[in-house]
Parts: C-alpha cells; sequence; structure tokens
C-alpha cells in the first residue's frame, strides 16, 4: 500500500517535470507530427494503389479490396518504431541524471523510499508519457473508423500498438539504466540512443539461414517481436520477451542505483 | 537518541570518518565541528542512511540505520549542504511532493504545509518557483522539508553555509526554536554559531574525534593553556628573556607597539598560574609593567589548536585531557 503510493508521488512528480518543462511538449509535437505525417503519406499511396487495384479488378471482373490493415497501418507502426529510437532518450536521460546534478537524489535517497520504489515510479512516469503519446497518435486511425467506408479490423490495431508500446518500454528501461550511471543528461542521452540503436540492429541479424549464434542474437534484437503483433498476432513469448527486457533494465538501474551508494 | 559507535567510512585507501563516537541525547543540540574535508558530512550521510558504515554501528531512536533504514528515514529530517530543492516546482508544490514521500497522511497533508510555511517564514514565497528563490528561501525551504512530517531528529548540514549576516541570525534563531521539540545535529565550521545554538560541541578532524564537551566547558578547560598579555616598557630582547627565565612559561612573542611599548603574548603550562611570578620578574628587572590580561582562548583558538596539521600530536593529548 505505501509502496504504491510512494510509486504514484515519484510518478506525479515526474509529469510534473516533464510538463513544467519542454520536454513533454516537444515529445509530444515531435511524435504526433511524425505519426500525421507517416499517416498522410501513407494514406495517398493507399488510396493510389486501391484505385490501380479497383482498375485491374473491373478489367478482370472481380472487385478487389486493398486491407487498411495491411496496407495503411501496418506501415506506420513499422516507421514509428524507428521515432521510438529518437523519442525515448528524450524521456529518459534525465529520469536520474538531474536528480543526481541537483543533488536532489539525496532528497529521495533519504525519504523512506526504497530504491525500487524510486526506479519503478520513474519507468512508469515515463512509459505513462509514452503511453500518452501513441494514444495521441492513433487519433488519425480513429478517424479511419469514422470515414472509411470500410473501417479497419481492431485486433492487429490493438495488438500493433502494445506491441509499439512494449517495444518503447524495452527502450525506457535501459534509458532509466543508462540515466543513473552519469549525472549529465546530454551523455545519458546520446548513451541511450547507442545503446538502442545497438539493440535495434541485432534484429538485423534475422536470416533463415544463419547459425544458431546469429539466431540467437537475432532474437534479442527487440524489432524481430514486434513483426506478429503488428499481423494481430498476439504471441505469450513475444510478450514476455518484451516484459523480460523491461524487467532487466529496470533490475540493472535498481542494481546501479544501490551500488552507487556503496562506491559513493 | 543518537548513538554512534566506532563509526568508520573508508573510501578505497583514504579513510574519512576513522572509528567515531558519540550520543546524542533526546531534546539536545549538537554540534559538529571540524574543518572542511573533515569527515561531518560522511558522518551525516550515515545517519540519514545515505552512505552505509564501513564498519561500526550507528543507531538513531533506537533504529540501526544499516538493518532498518526506513525505520531511521522516518525518523529522520535532513537537510544536506545545498538544500536538495526542485528548481521547477512551487514551494507549496515541492512541500506537498515531499510530504507524499514522507508517508504524511492525506488529511493533514494541508495542515502540516502550512504549519511548516508558517514556521519557516515563507509564506510570501509559498506560490513562487524554487529556481527564482533566493539562497535564504531555499535554505528555509529546505529547512521546511525537513521538519514536515515532524521528525525526532533533524540533520542540519551547515545550515548557514552561504547566507548574508541577517539570514543566518534568523536561521539560528530557527533552529534554537527547534531544540527541545527535535534533537538536533548541526555542523558548522563557524565557530560562533556553536557557541550561540548548541548545548554540546563534537570537535572532528581527519575522520577522528578530538574533543567533545560543552562549549563553556571547552573554553574553559582549555584556558589553561591560554594565553597572558603584557604590556612592558622596556628594549625586546631583554625583556623577553626575563620572561621566558619565569618557570611554567612556554612561549614568548614579542613586538612593539605604539608610544614604545612592547607587547608580549605569553603562553604557559596548562592549569599552572605564571601572572604573579611574572609581574615579579618585570618589575625586578627593571621595566615598567603597565598591563597584565589573561586571554582566554576562544572556541576558535580551541578550534585551531585541535584541528591543525602540524600539531597533530597534541591534540589526541588533549582530547583525552578534556572527554576524561
Amino acid at each position: 500500500m505505501t509502496a504504491l503510493r510512494n510509486i504514484a508521488a515519484i510518478v506525479e512528480k515526474e509529469w510534473r517535470h516533464y510538463f513544467g518543462s519542454p520536454i513533454a511538449w516537444v515529445a509530444l509535437f515531435v511524435w504526433t507530427m511524425l505519426f500525421g505525417i507517416f499517416f498522410y503519406f501513407a494514406f495517398t499511396i493507399f488510396i493510389e494503389q486501391s484505385m490501380r487495384v479497383s482498375q485491374q479488378g473491373m478489367e478482370f471482373g472481380g472487385g478487389m479490396k486493398l486491407s487498411l490493415n495491411e496496407y495503411l497501418i501496418r506501415p506506420i507502426f513499422h516507421n514509428m518504431a524507428v521515432v521510438v529510437l529518437f523519442v525515448a532518450p528524450m524521456l529518459t536521460m534525465r529520469l536520474f541524471a538531474e536528480e543526481k546534478r541537483q543533488g536532489t537524489i539525496e532528497l529521495l535517497s533519504t525519504a523512506p523510499l526504497t530504491d525500487a520504489e524510486i526506479v519503478i515510479g520513474k519507468f512508469l512516469a515515463a512509459a505513462a508519457l509514452y503511453a500518452l503519446m501513441i494514444a495521441s497518435g492513433l487519433i488519425n486511425v480513429g478517424l479511419l473508423y469514422l470515414y472509411a467506408p470500410s473501417p479497419p479490423e481492431w485486433r492487429p490495431l490493438v495488438t500493433g500498438a502494445l506491441a509499439l508500446f512494449l517495444l518503447g518500454g524495452c527502450f525506457l528501461a535501459m534509458g532509466t539504466f543508462v540515466s543513473t550511471l552519469t549525472r549529465n543528461q546530454i551523455v545519458a542521452g546520446i548513451l541511450s540512443f547507442c545503446l538502442f540503436l545497438g539493440i535495434w540492429t541485432l534484429g538485423w541479424a534475422e536470416d533463415p539461414m544463419a547459425g544458431p549464434v546469429m539466431t540467437a542474437v537475432a532474437y534479442l534484437g527487440v524489432t524481430t517481436h514486434m513483426e506478429d503483433m503488428v499481423k494481430g498476432v498476439l504471441d505469450l513469448k513475444d510478450v514476455v520477451f518484451y516484459l523480460t527486457f523491461i524487467g532487466f533494465g529496470l533490475f540493472l538501474a535498481h542494481q546501479s542505483v544501490e551500488s552507487q551508494r556503496w562506491r559513493a | 537518541m543518537i548513538e554512534v559507535e566506532n563509526l568508520t567510512k573508508r573510501y578505497g585507501r583514504h579513510t574519512a570518518v576513522d572509528a567515531v563516537s558519540f550520543r546524542v541525547e533526546k531534546g539536545e543540540i549538537l554540534g559538529f565541528l571540524g574543518p572542511n574535508g573533515a569527515g561531518k558530512t560522511t558522518t551525516m550521510r550515515i545517519l540519514t542512511c545515505y552512505l552505509p558504515p564501513s564498519d561500526g554501528t550507528a543507531r538513531v531512536a533506537g533504529y540501526d540505520v544499516f538493518k532498518s533504514p526506513l525505520e531511521v528515514k522516518r525518523r529522520v529530517g535532513y537537510i544536506p549542504e545545498t538544500p536538495p530543492l526542485y528548481p521547477d516546482m512551487s514551494v507549496t508544490e515541492f512541500l506537498g511532493f515531499c510530504a507524499k514521500i514522507k508517508g504524511v497522511g492525506k488529511k493533514e497533508r494541508r495542515a502540516k504545509i502550512d504549519d511548516v510555511i508558517a514556521k519557516t517564514r515563507v509564506g510570501d514565497v509559498r506560490d513562487t518557483l524554487i529556481g527564482k528563490l533566493s539562497k535564504g528561501y531555499r535554505q528555509r525551504v529546505g529547512l521546511a522539508q525537513a521538519i514536515l512530517n515532524n521528525p525526532d531528529v533533524l540533520i542540519l548540514d551547515e545550515p548557514t553555509a552561504g547566507l548574508d549576516p541577517k539570514q543566518i541570525i534568523e536561521t539560528r534563531e530557527l533552529i534554537k526554536g527547534l531544540g527541545g521539540e527535535h534533537t538536533i545535529v548541526l555542523s558548522t565550521h563557524i565557530l560562533p554559531e556553536v557557541e550561540m545554538t548548541c548545548g554540546r560541541v563534537v570537535i572532528i578532524n581527519k575522520g577522528r574525534v578530538v574533543a567533545e564537551d560543552t562549549p563553556q566547558n571547552l573554553t574553559r578547560r582549555l584556558r589553561g593553556a591560554g594565553a597572558l598579555r603584557l604590556e612592558v616598557r622596556g628594549d625586546e630582547a631583554s625583556v623577553s628573556a626575563a620572561v621566558r627565565a619565569v618557570p611554567g612559561v612556554l612561549q614568548v612573542k614579542a613586538r612593539a607597539i605604539p608610544d614604545g611599548l612592547l607587547a608580549l603574548e605569553v603562553e604557559a603550562e596548562a592549569g599552572r598560574d605564571v601572572r604573579a611570578d611574572l609581574a615579579h620578574a618585570v618589575v625586578t628587572k627593571g621595566f615598567a609593567l603597565l598591563g597584565l590580561q589573561q586571554v582566554g582562548m576562544s572556541l576558535e583558538e580551541i578550534f585551531l589548536h585541535l584541528t591543525t596539521t602540524d600539531r597533530a600530536e597534541e591534540p589526541a593529548a588533549s582530547s583525552t585531557e578534556v572527554t576524561a
């Protein structure tokens, strides 16, 4: 009970920082703008293609329809996954670095809070802001339900959004950890970005002809686990992978915060 | 209220705090005195569970800082040297957050915050962003934060550092007012502060306790080793020689002052009154004795006496005498 109350207090405080500074607004702005741009282009291409397909369909008799999920929403999710790479460091870089620079970490560490509560509170604050970003981006997709003659299926949409959220969650957990390592938030931001990029490229090792080592490496790539979910297939092993990854990141952050007391 | 036994903190090979022991009773104000880098902050950080000790134990309100840190943290209010504040929050927002993490109940939160705002007199800036506050106000907001959950123990690391004289006096009054209700440990390297606010002083140097007593006792006990000041008319060499010949005199420093007079600083053996012999010696040698005055060692001199490096051996000896 007290743990939940403490975590809630940390989350609320972090949101004050996010929205009291330009960070949250810039992140929301960049995210929704890119989401809108991608949506616009994907939509234009989709319409062009549907026209072409329906023309061809007329020539050959049968009327064929392109799936909105497959040709519009899925590419957007893939694009936004790349944007996460850039936005996640913005959300996590100051979490601990700023507290250390300001000396306020001493306030948190001498208050009756556990290190776990601090780490989880900070991560959840970032994750909640990220969830808000995804939700505001999905407003674009919501328009399809209002105006499209045959609305997209909701299931791949939900699992896709979940995949995007979990993918970002991995980055946010790792970013939280990186932020505990330095008192300079710029350094934390750059290091996080490099780390995310590294994790990202692991997925490129995926190749059906590759040996067991490369397969294992590819398995660690966070993007490989998105594929099925974006298609609407919710596989437990993907979800478990992401949750384990997040848990591992938070564990590292916790160990780092705790060990710094022994060394400091 | 606070029991510290053989507390030791090592950073690699460097020992910041070396087997420090002291006790603080309930309602007492203890001054923690020492030059910069003596280990004051480290000791305080251990008492507030910010750092774990390398060796020894510290108990606050009956709880061990290492074994039950959460219990200790609930009972301790702490202001580090630079008060930890969020510049992007207003004073009330900040205190609201502190109240939450310190476990102040929802119902009493408003009243508590208003109470500490009144106590620390920050009411006129309560809605100002902390980043825009002056140093004095920040220090007071730091103090407000520390007393929010009405802790049994208050630990203040240099609470008056960097304030202007008026703010220093105000802060001291505030601390004095908090004593009795709270047990207070305050560190400082400003000596008058200790004389004015503290009931007891622990002097620490290079991580070791070199003296522990009331400020008055410290001054009195070490007065024997204090200086005498003489004003004599005569030539420097012969006067000095005459004075030096008096049994019990350890050191003589002479310098010329206006009107052809000499001022002599005489340091005598501890506990030995050499005034009569001195006067006799000067007068019988035919010099005019115009003044003889006992200069009590101020806390400042005691402090220097105990902590200066070139007398590394002496403080240990005098500390046994003082604490005995």
